[in-house]
């Protein structure tokens, strides 16, 4: 938890900055704006994490959460008799996408970063051909009170970052840590890695059909709901102190990195500059953070002779 | 991994640079709103919050097009899809064959409703001819060099007349001018830079769509009124002139453009900016656009921030109409009707019969007002379809365009 600290500060920092540039931020509804607008990246970062943890990349969240929206469009088409079964048909939606990522990672051995990366063209590639670049049909207002009402989205949001530290603290957390840090020592161990990292892509899948949802709820149908969120979910995961390549890092922080992320974009936003920079910020980010995480330790041994 | 999250962040940046032309917005006006009064950031105190003009302003065709707005249109009042407004007909006997005919389409693409709708018109327009015995159509999805490939792949399919959407104005130019030695060619929707395709068929502009929104702002908005104008993307020359057009309208005006914002054409992002503005301005007074496919998410913004809807300019899509009539708002609704998807057909037929075609060919360009707005709301259709597809009548409506 020592490396989550720096996660901390900077979004206190940010969240001041804000609070001083729109005194609205302060007051209640202002701030369950902004964490209606968080809700959804915090989640995918909590999903994100679990994979990262694991040792493991998961780049199909973002097509994913496209399907799920371009789907419940469809299927939905304004008939609020509908909202029910389709939201659980985006559940298992979510969790099949992540179980296929899973095994093809595990029992077929073919890296993650490819896997994903493979899913994550189908899902796009065939988004577009199911709807020829244009969605038809619309989510009905049952539906869209998850994302739109505030409420929902926090609540949602609770309810998800809850469930993620009670995961983490049982033995399916530790084994995912092991598996992260050392995949031998803990397949020797006994531990069942791959179903440890199966169900980690599933959960990732989870948090993207609820991070749909809630996108979907927000602003309506639309064939970009989903784009470039898998590295917005990485780059949080990243900066939350979570080393790549699994072992170490605390989910928590994760979703400290996703609020800290979203209220960079708020603070550049409300300073006018927006648009093509967040690519920019977020790049910068990712690298300043993987470099600092290693830098860490050479830094440290040098640092008695130094001072 | 980290060379391939280097490679993103490069091309991150790159995506950066590109942008870093843009034009200067009035979003980096101060935060606080009494400060905003004397913005010391604009270079020149005339403009009012809007920045420079675009590069793609023309003066000409700009008194062009909002000249054209009054003029009363040549053609059977009832089929605006037929109209011409001032034209200057060409000869085609040169083109005259007996039918029946081959004809070929080259499309952009149909990557949104608005081109869904007019496509779907266009197949529904070609089944209304008996004389023409082909229709042979190919997506570019979007791609200039595959529309490059498609001009050429259709010029060897024997086709009597090609009718060419282009995809981008300047790049598809020299692909058009190679296919109109070989066969009478139709343009319409976006131009092209020559004037070699027998006719060149579009609605009025995109002048006179910027100026339509605008105008109705200034006289709905009282002085000193807080607008926000929302833009899809820069460097599009359809959309530049309705920004231009708007630009022109609001330096004259007294309303304050407060921001000038590029949503991406995403719903997600539109509500998000307009919520920011709401929460910095406390107050908004009217929203510009230039397209109306992400207005319902700009007035959910105000629905969800517990303010009242301002004067909105949207498009002629029915999820748009719809909630201009549920929530009785103070609206307008430029078009830039689909109906001109059948015009080429039509064109194209009196071509190879030797009848004389417009050389450029306006067609009318109403725009939606609460008189006409019942006219136009069609509960029945689909959210994203466009009223103005001047396809009621047609054998397949409504079911073809996805309609009960």
């Amino acid at each position: 938890m020592k490396r989550a600290i720096p996660i901390f500060l900077v979004l206190a920092g940010l969240l001041v900055a804000i609070a001083a540039a729109n005194p609205f931020f302060l007051e209640p509804a202002g701030f369950l704006a902004f964490l209606k607008r968080v809700a959804p990246l915090a989640i995918l970062a909590a999903g994100q994490y679990f994979v990262i943890v694991s040792g493991e990349f998961d780049l199909s969240v973002g097509s994913l959460v496209t399907v799920e929206v371009v789907v419940a469009a469809r299927l939905i088409d304004g008939d609020e008799s509908m909202t029910w079964p389709v939201l659980a048909l985006l559940i298992v939606i979510g969790l099949l996408v992540g179980l296929v990522n899973g095994l093809v990672t595990t029992k077929l051995r073919v890296p993650s970063f490819i896997t994903t990366l493979g899913a994550m063209l189908i899902l796009s590639g065939a988004v577009f051909l199911w709807t020829g670049g244009a969605p038809r049909g619309a989510l009905s207002q049952g539906f869209r009170v998850f994302g739109r009402e505030g409420v929902w989205a926090v609540l949602i949001l609770l309810v998800v970052v809850t469930t993620a530290v009670l995961l983490m603290r049982a033995d399916f957390g530790r084994t995912l840590v092991a598996v992260g840090d050392n995949e031998k020592a803990a397949r020797l161990s006994g531990v069942r890695v791959d179903r440890a990292r199966v169900l980690a892509f599933m959960i990732s899948g989870l948090s993207a059909a609820i991070a749909g949802i809630l996108l979907g709820g927000f602003a309506g149908v639309s064939a970009q709901v989903g784009q470039s969120l898998e590295f917005q979910a990485i780059t949080a995961v990243v900066l939350g102190g979570v080393v790549l390549g699994g072992g170490r890092g605390h989910v928590v922080a994760a979703i400290a990195g996703a609020f800290t992320l979203e209220a960079l974009f708020t603070l550049l936003n409300l300073h006018g500059i927006s648009g093509a920079l967040e690519y920019a910020v977020q790049g910068v980010i990712i690298i300043a953070a993987v470099a600092a995480g290693g830098l860490r330790l050479p830094a440290l041994r040098l640092s008695p002779s130094k001072v | 991994m980290r060379r391939l999250l280097v490679a993103f962040a490069a091309s991150a940046l790159l995506a950066a640079g590109c942008a870093s032309d843009l034009p200067p917005t009035g979003a980096s006006a101060p935060a606080d709103p009494g400060a905003s009064a004397a913005p010391a950031t604009t270079s020149a105190p005339a403009s009012a919050g809007t920045g420079e003009q675009s590069e793609f302003f023309v003066q000409a065709d700009y008194d062009a097009q909002l000249a054209m707005r009054s003029q009363t249109a040549e053609g059977p009042a009832d089929k605006p899809w037929e109209q011409a407004i001032a034209p200057q007909m060409v000869d085609t006997a040169k083109y005259k064959k007996d039918g029946p005919y081959h004809l070929c389409f080259s499309n952009a693409a149909v990557n949104n409703p608005w081109r869904q709708v007019g496509w779907t018109t266009m197949q529904e327009e070609v089944a209304l001819h008996k004389d023409i015995k082909e229709f042979t159509a190919l997506d570019a999805e979007g791609k200039d060099d595959k529309q490059i490939s498609d001009i050429a792949e259709l010029q060897a399919k024997g086709c009597d007349a090609l009718i060419i959407s282009p995809n981008t104005t300047a790049t598809l130019t020299p692909a058009v001018s190679g296919a109109c030695p070989e066969v009478p060619v139709i343009v319409f929707d976006r131009g092209v830079e020559t004037d070699c395709p027998v006719t060149f068929i579009k609605p009025i502009g995109g002048y006179a769509f910027g100026a339509d929104g605008a105008e109705f702002l200034i006289e709905k908005v009282p002085a000193g009124g807080k607008v926000l104008a929302l833009r899809i993307l820069p460097g599009v020359d359809v959309l530049e002139n309705r920004w231009a057009a708007a630009k022109v309208a609001f330096d004259k005006s007294q309303l304050q453009v407060v921001g000038v914002e590029f949503t991406d054409g995403d719903a997600a992002k539109t509500k998000s900016i307009v919520s920011d503005y709401i929460a910095r301005h406390g107050k908004i007074d009217g929203v510009w656009m230039d397209a109306g496919a992400t207005a319902v998410a700009a007035i959910e913004a105000f629905e969800d921030a517990g303010v009242p809807v301002p004067a909105f300019v949207g498009e002629d899509q029915q999820d748009f109409l719809q909630k201009w009539k549920d929530g009785k708002l103070t609206a307008v609704a430029p078009t830039y009707p689909t109906y001109q998807w059948r015009t080429p057909i039509i064109a194209a037929l009196k071509i190879l019969k030797g009848e004389e075609v417009p050389k450029q060919w306006n067609l009318p360009q109403p725009k939606i007002t609460q008189e006409s707005l019942d006219t136009y709301l069609q509960p029945d259709m689909p959210l994203l379809h466009y009223a103005l597809c001047g396809c009621e009548s047609m054998p397949g409506f409504p079911g073809k365009w996805g309609g009960k």
